[in-house]
């Protein structure tokens, strides 16, 4: 039966469901439940934004709250997974993959090809990523392309409550380390979500919306200004395909490459960086494979090249806006 | 024959003793086959310090995992890695541990309980945490084992891990091989603290130093700490203090040495004669009878080079696989 959840309350309810399946699934992070060692409350946080909260007394052992040592969990999560297990590991902040880096594409990535094929990691680590949270540059960032340029790796971003819920619990059954990144101001918004378990198959993007004249390529917060900016453009009589990539590594490149050689314009958009970020990556593999179907140079909105911006004033210039990808879908058109 | 004074059976130390003569007679080929360009890429050797791998090895099952470091053969070897299966992998070979994918720095067999060697300074002491906190949640009573130099013992992963495993109380132990230099450069400067066991403390848990060219030494510490750690007492750190008898990888001229430090630790600090002699003036083996393994260690490292170094290469398809399990 399908109610309305949160993100929050999806991603809640993915762990809760896997760990009830599976005993060899257990989460763990820094403040995931909270309140380990005081005088107070335990699950006093259940999360710095409370998305783990209530799993701490539900499945009592597997929810592991850590010292704040990304490389020494984040390790082990990834040592326990080489071992049989499933763990969940959360970075918090995908910002502090600074901290742990090694961990995630020296080790985990890298174990299957490098130890001939005889190794497998099963470990899920969930990140908050993305701007808009003014939380400045340390806290805000959106890394996507720097993991999907690992191999070895596999990198989701959902857009909404429905597919968090069923592309984690794939992330939890997939037997390659996935990256799962949580973009922090979708957390409170609803979708329907069915009660039952259900697992969202990686590489299948989602068309969020029909149209022939453009194809806009997103994923993430994006796809909710690309909408608004397919609203908007209808009302001046362009229809575009939204596509919500949902998973960047793998990639559907089948599904992008249909809609442009249908459509032969296509915006590429991306909350990250400009440079070789997921809208070049898309932009590059459309000139290659599908010049020919192009009717106009493609375009791309992205963040520009600079950290983010604590100042509200900056930060909401810093992140794309639907005014500015309805105007570059306006400019494939000649408009 | 006389009566046994030492912690382990005739039949258990001719073992340790063919251990460490199998890792001398693989790295000294290595040394050898390096010099005439037959052997790609890096390769660091463990000899000299056999006794410390050895010792330790002697107390773990298959289910018992070891995180190893650059110099890892030593490590592989004791864990039970198939000889053959290593020499082909550092000849790049297809028939490798990895099938020629890894190299003498990725050496793994996970059946065996070998995470691999790691071309990342400290970075198998958070997969050793992994292992240990795999074991607690199962119940199984393994242990996960964690070996750094003494460089690598500087290592922020190291040092967190150390916190960690004493925070969860997990079943580790953190077996640091002090041979004396991190690469190039002496232990004294890069360490700040004189003593392992105060750097333990500093982290909470229990640390121990050990003359690591004593095998009796590590096999009855190990045997401990060990113990204690599969009895849900903790982790511990245990410095072994060694000699490398090459340089830090094959190669290095070495001029950091002092004048004569070569030759001294070969000729007084080398841990299989030390041990060769202790069981034998106990009268509790025969020279004869380390002489036989001596012969069948050379002869199995033999057989392993001739087999390395005729095996084919990976297939180019091989490029591209095992990246996923799907993808």
């Amino acid at each position: 039966m399908a109610r309305k959840l949160s993100m929050r309350q999806a991603i809640n309810e993915a762990l809760d469901q896997e760990m009830a399946r599976d005993p060899t699934v257990f989460i763990m992070g820094e403040d995931i439940a909270g309140g380990q060692g005081g005088q107070g409350e335990l699950d006093a946080w259940g999360g710095p934004l409370g998305v783990t909260k209530g799993l701490y007394h539900k499945h009592p052992g597997r929810v592991l709250d850590t010292p704040l040592s990304e490389s020494a969990f984040v390790g082990a999560a990834i040592g326990a997974a080489a071992c049989g297990m499933r763990p969940v590991a959360e970075l918090m902040f995908l910002d502090f993959m600074g901290v742990c880096f090694d961990q995630i594409f020296n080790q985990a990535a890298k174990f299957k090809y490098m130890f001939g094929g005889k190794a497998e990691t099963p470990v899920v680590v969930r990140a908050m990523v993305g701007a808009g949270f003014r939380a400045a540059a340390q806290h805000s960032q959106m890394l996507t392309p720097i993991f999907t340029h690992i191999p070895g790796l596999k990198v989701v971003c959902p857009s909404n409550a429905y597919d968090a819920k069923g592309l984690l619990i794939q992330s939890i059954r997939d037997n390659d380390p996935v990256i799962f990144c949580e973009h922090k101001n979708l957390y409170g918004v609803e979708t329907e979500v069915p009660e039952e378990s259900y697992a969202i198959p990686f590489a299948e993007a989602n068309v969020v919306r029909d149209g022939d004249d453009a194809t806009i390529v997103t994923y993430g917060l994006m796809v909710h200004r690309a909408m608004d900016a397919a609203d908007a453009l209808a009302k001046k009589g362009i229809e575009c395909d939204v596509i919500d990539l949902r998973t960047l590594s793998p990639i559907d490149w089948d599904t992008v490459l249909d809609s442009v050689e249908r459509t032969g314009r296509l915006v590429c958009v991306d909350e990250a960086n400009p440079r070789c970020s997921i809208a070049s990556d898309v932009s590059a593999k459309v000139a290659q494979d599908a010049f020919k179907s192009l009717k106009a140079g493609i375009g791309m909105v992205t963040a520009p090249h600079t950290p983010v911006p604590f100042s509200p004033a900056l930060e909401d210039i810093y992140i794309p806006s639907a005014a500015q990808i309805s105007e570059a879908v306006q400019r494939t058109m000649g408009k | 024959m006389a009566k046994n004074p030492f912690p382990l059976s005739k039949e258990k130390l001719l073992d340790a003793y063919r251990t460490m003569r199998t890792i001398r007679e693989f790295e000294e080929r290595l040394h050898t086959e390096f010099a005439k360009g037959e052997i790609p890429g890096f390769v660091h050797l463990y000899a000299g310090e056999e006794a410390a791998g050895t010792g330790i090895m002697m107390h773990l099952t298959d289910k018992d995992r070891i995180a190893s470091t650059h110099r890892g053969h030593g490590h592989c070897i004791a864990k039970g890695v198939d000889v053959k299966s290593m020499m082909a992998e550092i000849f790049g070979k297809a028939a490798g541990a990895c099938r020629g994918k890894g190299g003498s720095m990725h050496i793994a067999d996970l059946s065996k309980g070998m995470m691999g060697a790691n071309g990342i300074l400290g970075a198998g002491a958070p997969l050793a945490c992994g292992a240990g906190l795999a074991a607690k949640y199962r119940g199984d009573g393994g242990v996960g084992i964690s070996f750094v130099g003494d460089g690598a013992s500087n290592q922020g992963t190291f040092l967190e891990s150390l916190n960690l495993a004493a925070v969860w109380n997990l079943p580790v132990i953190f077996v640091v091989e002090n041979n004396g230099y991190a690469e190039s450069t002496h232990r004294d400067y890069a360490v700040a603290v004189d003593s392992y066991v105060d750097r333990a403390a500093g982290f909470g848990l229990p640390g121990v130093t050990v003359d690591g060219t004593d095998f009796f030494a590590v096999y009855e510490t190990a045997g401990e700490v060990i113990k204690r750690a599969r009895e849900g007492g903790g982790p511990s750190l245990l410095e072994c203090k060694m000699v490398r008898f090459y340089g830090h990888f094959e190669g290095d001229q070495q001029l950091y040495r002092g004048k004569g430090e070569l030759e001294d630790i070969r000729a007084n600090r080398d841990c299989i004669k030390l041990f060769a002699s202790r069981i034998v003036e106990a009268g509790v083996v025969t020279p004869k009878e380390l002489e036989k393994i001596d012969r069948e260690a050379a002869q199995l490292i033999e057989e392993a080079a001739a087999f390395a170094k005729s095996a084919p290469p990976p297939a180019p398809a091989e490029l591209l696989t095992d990246v996923y399990v799907s993808y």
